[in-house]
């Protein structure tokens, strides 16, 4: 995703006033359970720009860190403001796509209706929204089916486009592509590119170096719910800081 | 054995040529259960979803409650219903008492305990799984039971359709409520009852037979439409 968006996008009204919800600042941030520290004294900022990819192996509590940002779960102490604001009222600002999305029982369209409507979109202006977003991610054709019965790369998409109609300042995703093959996740990929390019900021999760490389402008490289590493992708897979991220990169680091 | 064979023809032939007596109760029988039903099932989806999805004080109590109200003894709700609609009873200006109208209120107050349960475990289900979806999406807590309900609609239909078995089998409060009178408030169950104990099997045994018919093919429908909508919608 190098190269900034060129102006902001036209954000076609889900918001009159949009207040920006940048920067997010994480301070002394912990989230413990069964006495364990998952998430441990984390304390960064991020801007609205660039894209930030969260890398680390499994159980270094990326999921949590997203959680904690899009406010689904309450940090043990610590802060967390994203431009003042506490997690759950900059909510609306946001969304979220999960690796297994939640696709609602009622058809592709529906399902981003449904969003639009529980964020106050009036029915009349709906269709037209609902239309823009399945057709950005290639699903106009499927516009009628249900949702469930879709393939896997195809309900995330659905997901991406539901989340994406909400116009967000920011798109949480967290490892939206592991459950993928990889024609699957190129889509999506390409997606994601298009949403971080109409200018919308990408905080995501992922285990697959591959994409990290493909998709990072800024890493944060999370170990065992330590912050270790917060910096430019380039420099973070030439020369890691940490022994634990040189390990990682080279596929040593198992947990 | 020769008594009962005959009995049984003479059961089939009141099926065949539709006895008037005989679809008259066939009729009120459906009416009654049906509007006591459709009534639990307003009140019983809604509350079973709440106490599934909502956190409140007492929420642990409610949901024991429940669970422990779908085994109400029918007497003893039909008792008390009785004194509430009788004459001298705090409802009785309403003239309730051996009405279809007073049966309706007994078999609803049997069944919605039964559909809110069921409910409840069916949408707490769910609930683990739509959750964080729901709140990264900004819906709210009355929203959250509506969309739950609407996504769980045909595993729902079980939850109803046991509702529907356990009203149209009931007799006891049926009897004491509706006071089992002819051409009035005589349904199957009652009339099997009253017409057994007499020794005229025919009319008992035929009402009988329509009575299982009517549950089997229920459930069938109600399993097949399941489970065709499970196969369209995933």
């Amino acid at each position: 995703m190098r190269g900034y968006p060129v102006g902001s996008s036209a954000h076609t009204g889900v918001d009159q006033v949009r207040p920006t919800i940048f920067p997010l600042r994480l301070h002394e941030v912990c989230f413990t359970a069964g006495g364990q520290h998952l998430i441990d004294h984390i304390s960064c900022a991020l801007e609205a720009q660039p894209s930030t990819l969260v890398l680390g192996p499994n159980g270094a509590g990326k999921s949590l860190l997203l959680r904690l940002c899009h406010g689904l779960i309450q940090a043990s102490s610590g802060s967390i403001r994203w431009n003042g604001m506490d997690a759950r009222a900059a909510r609306r600002h946001q969304a979220m796509v999960f690796q297994r999305p939640v696709l609602l029982r009622r058809t592709v369209a529906a399902n981003i209706s449904y969003a639009l409507s529980v964020h106050g979109v009036p029915r009349r202006r709906r269709q037209t929204l609902v239309s823009a977003a399945l057709a950005q991610a290639g699903l106009l054709d499927l516009a009628a089916r249900p949702a469930r019965v879709l393939s896997g790369g195809e309900q995330q998409r659905l997901a991406l486009a539901r989340a994406w109609a909400l116009k967000p300042q920011v798109l949480l995703l967290d490892e939206p592509t592991a459950n993928l093959d990889p024609a699957a996740t190129h889509t999506v990929e390409i997606l994601l590119e298009q949403i971080y390019k109409a200018g919308t900021k990408i905080i995501m999760t992922t285990h697959d170096l591959g994409q990290a490389r493909r998709l990072a402008d800024e890493v944060l490289f999370l170990h065992r719910g330590r912050l270790l590493e917060h910096g430019p992708a380039a420099a973070f897979f030439s020369t890691p800081q940490s022994k634990e991220a040189a390990a990682f990169l080279e596929g040593r680091l198992l947990w | 054995m020769d008594d009962f064979t005959a009995a049984f023809a003479t059961a089939l032939a009141l099926i065949i040529r539709f006895d008037r007596d005989l679809v008259a109760i066939v009729s009120l029988s459906l009416m009654v259960s049906m509007a006591a039903v459709s009534l639990a099932a307003v009140g019983g989806l809604p509350l079973g979803a709440a106490v599934a999805v909502w956190r409140f004080p007492g929420r642990g109590l409610v949901g024991a409650l429940l669970n422990a109200m779908m085994g109400l003894p029918p007497v003893v709700v039909g008792l008390a219903l009785y004194v509430l609609l009788s004459r001298a009873g705090p409802l009785g200006a309403f003239g309730l008492l051996y009405t279809p109208t007073a049966m309706i209120l007994a078999q609803g107050v049997l069944v919605t305990p039964i559909i809110a349960a069921l409910t409840r475990q069916t949408i707490a289900d769910l609930h683990e799984e739509y959750d964080e979806q729901l709140r990264a999406l900004g819906v709210g807590p009355w929203r959250t039971i509506g969309t739950l309900l609407w996504d769980g609609r045909f595993s729902l239909l079980t939850a109803v359709l046991a509702g529907f078995g356990r009203a149209s089998a009931e007799v006891g409060a049926v009897l004491i409520v509706g006071g089992n009178i002819n051409h009035v408030t005589r349904v199957m169950t009652t009339t099997i009852a009253l017409e057994t104990s007499k020794g005229d099997l025919p009319l008992a045994l035929g009402l009988g037979i329509i009575l299982l018919l009517l549950t089997f093919m229920l459930n069938a429908a109600a399993m097949a439409i399941r489970d065709a909508a499970k196969r369209a919608y995933g």
